[in-house]
């Protein structure tokens, strides 16, 4: 077993188990936590690809400003301890028994795929060099029109949350 | 790496993204389980990129690289999606003093 299947074994570990832990938390603020825990796992499986841009972006969009976003409003709101009323035990059971079952029926779809191999640690399309030439080459009009969404979207943001 | 691996890694994240949104009743956590369900798709986007490199290589050296671009706009999107979505919410919190989406039935009567 090469360094790069160990690595692979452990970020996956590591990755379904913190997300298993955003959604049993009760507190909102660990769900956070955790969730910061599986966008740096899955940052690392991004390196372990060679994709190092989306690996860096991935970490500084949404484990620097998303998160810090959600972090803002659940202090915002003081839900730091559990506000969420006990629900239905047969309710959350239906839910897991209705998401197991998607489980199965896309495992059992895929099971049998192609055995295709994915290239670890080498490759240099993942580069800032290659990337940026296809997004500034091909790519130009969906980046300016991405930046016109944002502009939408913060506009949206500030009249939404503006007190009437 | 078998690109088989990759497909059930994101699946099973996908599904614990889903069972979020069922069971949890807190709107902050099903918007967080939705960002949990946009980064499994990520995943498998650049997996799937790579054995595209792979098979792909020898004709185009840049074979793959749309995949990765495809990943960076949903960020994007993403990222919108969080801002307006979350001003949503606290406007929420605002007018019930809450953030229970079972609040949300309005609708109904």
């Amino acid at each position: 077993m090469s360094i790069t299947e160990i690595l692979f074994w452990v970020l996956s570990i590591i990755t379904l188990f913190s997300a298993l832990m955003v959604i049993t938390s009760k507190n909102p603020v660990y769900s956070v936590l955790w969730l910061i825990v599986t966008f740096f796992t899955i940052s690392g499986h991004y390196v372990l690809l060679n994709a190092q841009f989306l690996a860096i972006v991935n970490i500084i969009v949404y484990a620097g400003a998303i998160m810090v976003l959600f972090l803002f409003v659940i202090m915002l709101m003081n839900l730091n301890k559990d506000t969420e009323p006990q629900k239905n035990k047969w309710l959350k059971l239906a839910g897991a028994v209705a998401g197991g079952s998607l489980l199965l029926v896309l495992v059992a779809a895929l099971r049998h795929t192609e055995k295709s191999m994915t290239e670890l640690a080498t490759g240099n399309i993942g580069l800032i060099q290659n990337l940026g030439k296809a997004l500034f080459n091909d790519y130009v009009v969906p980046f300016e029109i991405s930046s016109i969404l944002f502009l939408s979207a913060m506009v949206g943001a500030v009249v939404i949350g503006k007190r009437e | 790496m078998p690109i088989n691996y990759y497909i059930f890694l994101s699946i099973a994240l996908f599904v614990i993204g889903i069972i979020g949104v069922l069971t949890r009743r807190n709107a902050i956590i099903i918007f967080m389980c939705i960002e949990l369900m946009l980064n499994a798709v990520n995943l498998l986007l650049v997996a799937f990129s790579k054995m595209h490199h792979l098979a792909n290589a020898a004709v185009n050296s840049a074979a793959g690289n749309e995949g990765q671009l495809f990943v960076f706009f949903i960020m994007v999107v993403a990222a919108a999606e969080v801002s307006v979505g979350l001003a949503i919410i606290v406007m929420l919190y605002r007018n019930t003093h809450s953030v229970d989406v079972n609040f949300l039935n309005r609708l109904k009567h």
